[in-house]
């Protein structure tokens, strides 16, 4: 068997298959994994135009669908259907893609691993012992189990990325601002920002043409073209220079990890691009910045949720402040109530400026640290995650430990730039990942140099053993 | 008690009018059915966002200029985290550390004729709340969330005020500055405009006392009775050796009191930290320019000049400029009647507000025009009718009948001021009253008067009264 790719798939429809019955029938041979918390199977399908048309996908599950409730992997959540669709969910449905479900997720993003979902968690394909990354890992799972050719996805400090990288497919995060958050629900406003995972760069540039540009409702979503990032995939990589920040290799990262995308470095070399040594000295910085500016917005875009309008309601509350208290103590799971906390906490009186004001100073210079590094190099690169992926229950008794593993990916969110995370190799039978990381706006290098990797090596089509064959 | 200065701050909400809310597109209509006004950004469901209203943006920016304000090229939105039914996001989006307005300044006219000029700390634009209702459900309450999202601008002015008489002229004068820009309705009664005071006691030399805040107040006479409580309170207590203590109360129309609402201690951290939905506001210099072009001639300065240049009596100039309708239409009589600012004056504020008044119709409904109005004066200038006869047109104009001329022409009111006939026509009244013109002769000098109105009489009122005093004098006192 083959690896889902839009390529296959469109073959494959034309060859006499019904794409839709076909995903339906591999979900249900995947379901042992939990990727999805629903399932559904869509009545009245349109598969004609678009440049998407007839294919299946799912939506992490904080996409607003009309058609299928929005959990965010949240108790609070759990019967919660929205009455608009997203904006990339409109976008999506209206290039003729058909969704089929939406996938597991850390409860409303928070998290490194899926063991955050109150829906249980994800499992990794290639090998059911070990987390699928997170906050995304039902849409990593789903793609790497062979079910659809892709999912969306959202990364607020490496939610697709390191997934992606845990379970040995593409993912791809555009610049801040690049992709409406209309209707994607807030985890930290400042960081969110929707992508894409895929098994190719080829298939993620398909998929951010049809999700990429501006929308009037969302005040931060820039104004500007997108390019053609179908037209990049060929473009080559020769002269292109690619910066190898020291401190995405630092201590921390596996030695094992550290030659694995040295090897997967020198392909890009030997298609012609020119490897060079950066610095990016205050990238250390960005793990103690990041889980205090998410944390702030988070304690914040999570107060809506209170019990009154919609979303989990205790019952008998006695008065007030006990049906607030006891909805969201019920509705919340631990890491959600904890990044609450700690987000509060670093926005009272008489600490904001030691804590928040600090921290997005720090922000400030990792941006200015990037700005550096561009001014002399195309791409920045580096492991996506310091090592693969952990065991079930390894990390969630350290909070602290699970944190310090998002290092290598948390700047790219703080500087707010592009970056994806493509199939590297593999480290004992499980999937190492490169992390590319591009100048604001320019999505197309990204899409060149992964596709010139993709073009060389056959890492990303790899199948698990718990894909569906 | 007489050394004791009562120092005085206000926080006036201003609605500002635009069609749509400050972040969704849902209407600001006051008065539909409950939760018919709210969009899914107002009830802040779930992966919603907020969208800049830029009218809003506009309007508050405008008040900045009027008042002669800094207004920033670059504000910044903030939330004000809390949580009540009523504030569905679980935060409030205002401005704190960078808001669109900074300082300027609102000159404040007090009944005795004393002005005082009050200075504002800032002015930051935010959305309203919704509001909860308490008495229509039992055991329960209600939450109306049309209101949420509406924009407003909070004027906060530096205590500056000593008095409650003082902080209603302020209060006044910023209502009439936000109608005459047309930036808010101005609706009292239905909340776009309220009030905050703050109050503090002290002796003039030393330190400022402990402030208390009266929350929500919305008429003027209701400021004015808080404060006036809440000074007396705080002066009696402080004589009877207590401590006044930072609390936030309400004031009890009913008792006519103000009482504790929450202290100090129970006030919520509001944790404020800059909207990241939100990019900064950013007021271009051509959008400065066209906001100053946009800037209509403000209040005060056509008072100035209606006084200097026009030369009316500042009660006269106070009453015109009141409001922008009446200023406006005053200077559309004017307009068509160049020279004659006295008499128009007297009419905008004498014949026609009591007919407005009587009809309780707005100026800009008025069933006079006011070009139809200059047309009226003009008869009078010009002698075709006296100002007593004026009035009776002008009720035949107000009850429809037609303009000016063709009333005068129609019921033949066209004075009369051939000195021939009227000579006639007095020598015919002396005629007829040989015995009061007598009287007259013999040193009862009040006949006279008798006689005029008896010529007048004669021609119902239409003889020039100028004419008739002179002929009448000549004649009685020639032949004594």
């Amino acid at each position: 068997m083959i690896a889902l790719t839009l390529a296959s798939q469109r073959a494959a429809c034309a060859a006499g298959t019904d794409l839709l019955n076909d995903a339906l029938q591999r979900a249900e041979a995947a379901a042992g994994l939990n990727a999805l918390i629903t399932l559904d199977k869509p009545a009245g399908v349109a598969t004609t135009g678009g440049d998407l048309a007839g294919i299946p996908f799912v939506h992490k599950d904080l996409f607003c669908t009309t058609g299928q409730r929005t959990t965010c992997g949240s108790k609070m959540l759990a019967n919660f259907v929205s009455p608009y669709d997203a904006t990339i969910v409109e976008r999506l449905a209206a290039s003729g893609a058909v969704s089929i479900g939406k996938a597991n997720m850390d409860e409303f993003a928070m998290g490194s691993s899926n063991e955050n979902s109150a829906f249980g968690p994800v499992l990794n394909p290639w090998d059911t012992a070990r987390v699928p990354g997170g906050s995304s890992g039902g849409s990593a799972a789903i793609v790497a189990a062979n079910v659809v050719a892709f999912a969306t996805g959202s990364d607020t400090g490496g939610s697709v990325r390191q997934p992606a990288a845990f379970c040995g497919v593409t993912g791809f995060k555009p610049t801040y601002g690049r992709v409406s958050r209309f209707g994607m629900v807030a985890y930290a406003s400042s960081l969110d920002q929707a992508g894409v995972i895929a098994r190719s760069a080829a298939d993620c540039a398909e998929v951010l043409q049809v999700m990429a540009g501006h929308d009037p409702r969302d005040a931060t979503s820039v104004d500007r073209p997108v390019d053609d990032y179908r037209a990049a995939l060929d473009r080559g990589v020769r002269g292109l220079r690619i910066g190898l920040a020291r401190e995405l290799f630092s201590a921390g990262v596996r030695d094992a990890m550290q030659a694995t995308v040295h090897a997967a470095l020198r392909e890009l070399e030997a298609a012609g691009a020119v490897l060079v040594d950066i610095d990016l000295p205050t990238l250390p910085l960005s793990i103690p910045a990041y889980y205090v500016i998410a944390p702030a917005e988070a304690s914040s875009n999570l107060a809506r949720y209170d019990g009154v309008r919609y979303g989990h309601r205790a019952a008998d509350a006695k008065g007030l402040r006990d049906l607030y208290s006891r909805s969201r103590a019920e509705g919340f799971g631990t890491e959600v109530k904890r990044r609450i906390l700690t987000g509060t906490y670093v926005l009272s009186s008489g600490y904001y400026d030691a804590y928040y004001l600090r921290a997005q100073q720090v922000r400030r210079l990792i941006a200015n640290d990037f700005a550096r590094a561009f001014a002399d190099v195309d791409l920045i690169a580096g492991p996506t995650t310091p090592d693969v992926a952990f065991k079930l229950g390894e990390k969630t008794a350290d909070p602290l430990a699970m944190y310090a593993a998002d290092i290598n990916t948390v700047a790219v969110n703080l500087a707010g730039l592009p970056a994806m995370s493509v199939p590297a190799g593999f480290i004992d039978g499980l999937p190492a990942g490169l992390q590319l990381i591009g100048k604001a706006f320019d999505e197309s290098t990204l899409f060149t140099a992964g596709h010139a990797l993709q073009s060389r090596t056959d890492w990303h089509l790899a199948l698990a053993p718990g894909a569906v064959r | 008690m007489s050394d004791w200065q009562a120092v005085i701050g206000l926080e006036i909400h201003v609605q500002l009018s635009t069609q749509s809310k400050l972040f969704s597109g849902a209407s600001t209509a006051y008065g539909a059915e409950p939760n018919t006004q709210a969009s899914f950004v107002d009830v802040a469901l779930p992966g919603t966002l907020p969208v800049p209203n830029v009218d809003a943006i506009r309007k508050a920016a405008m008040f900045g200029l009027a008042v002669g304000a800094d207004v920033a090229a670059e504000s910044i939105f903030a939330r004000k985290n809390y949580f009540y039914p009523d504030s569905p996001k679980g935060y409030q989006i205002s401005q704190y550390e960078r808001p669109i307005v900074a300082g300027g300044t609102v000159l404040a006219r007090l009944d005795d004729g004393r002005e005082i000029t009050v200075q504002l700390t800032r002015a930051h634009l935010e959305e309203d709340a919704g509001k909860s209702v308490h008495d229509a459900f039992h055991a329960a309450s209600g939450i109306d969330l049309n209101r949420a999202g509406t924009p407003l601008i909070e004027v906060v002015s530096e205590p500056v005020m000593h008095s409650s008489a003082e902080a209603v002229a302020y209060m006044k004068a910023v209502h009439r500055l936000v109608r005459w820009l047309g930036i808010c309705d101005g609706n009292l009664q239905e909340g776009s405009f309220r009030c905050d005071a703050n109050v503090s006691v002290h002796k003039p030399g030393t330190p400022f006392g402990t402030r208390c805040e009266i929350k929500n107040v919305n008429s003027f006479r209701f400021v004015e009775k808080a404060i006036d409580y809440e000074i007396e309170r705080q002066i009696r207590a402080i004589e009877n050796g207590e401590t006044i203590v930072q609390e936030t109360r309400l004031y009890d129309a009913a008792a006519n009191k103000t009482r504790t609402m929450r202290s100090k201690e129970d006030a919520e951290d509001y944790r404020y930290f800059p909207d990241p939905d939100l990019p900064p506001i950013r007021i271009a210099p051509a959008e400065f320019e066209a906001l100053r072009a946009a800037l209509p001639e403000l209040p005060d300065a056509r008072r100035a000049r209606y006084i200097d240049a026009l030369g009316l009596p500042p009660y006269d100039a106070d009453k015109l400029t009141e409001d922008r309708a009446t200023s406006d239409y005053f200077e559309a009589v004017l307009g068509a009647l160049p020279g004659q600012a006295k008499l128009a004056a007297n009419w905008v504020n004498g014949e026609l507000a009591a007919a407005l008044n009587e009809s309780q119709i707005e100026i800009t409904a008025s069933r006079i025009g006011a070009v139809d109005l200059a047309a009226l004066l003009a008869r009078i200038v010009d002698g075709t009718i006296s100002g007593k006869i004026a009035k009776d047109v002008f009720a035949a104009m107000w009850a429809g009948e037609g303009s000016a001329d063709a009333i005068i022409d129609a019921k033949g009111l066209r004075q009369i001021s051939d000195t021939g006939a009227i000579a006639q026509m007095l020598d015919d009244v002396l005629a007829q009253f040989p015995e009061q013109v007598a009287k007259y002769r013999g040193g009862d000098a009040k006949l006279f008067q008798f006689l005029v109105g008896q010529a007048m009489k004669a021609t119902k009122g239409k003889a020039n009264p100028a004419q008739v005093n002179e002929l009448l004098r000549e004649r009685l006192d020639a032949s004594r």
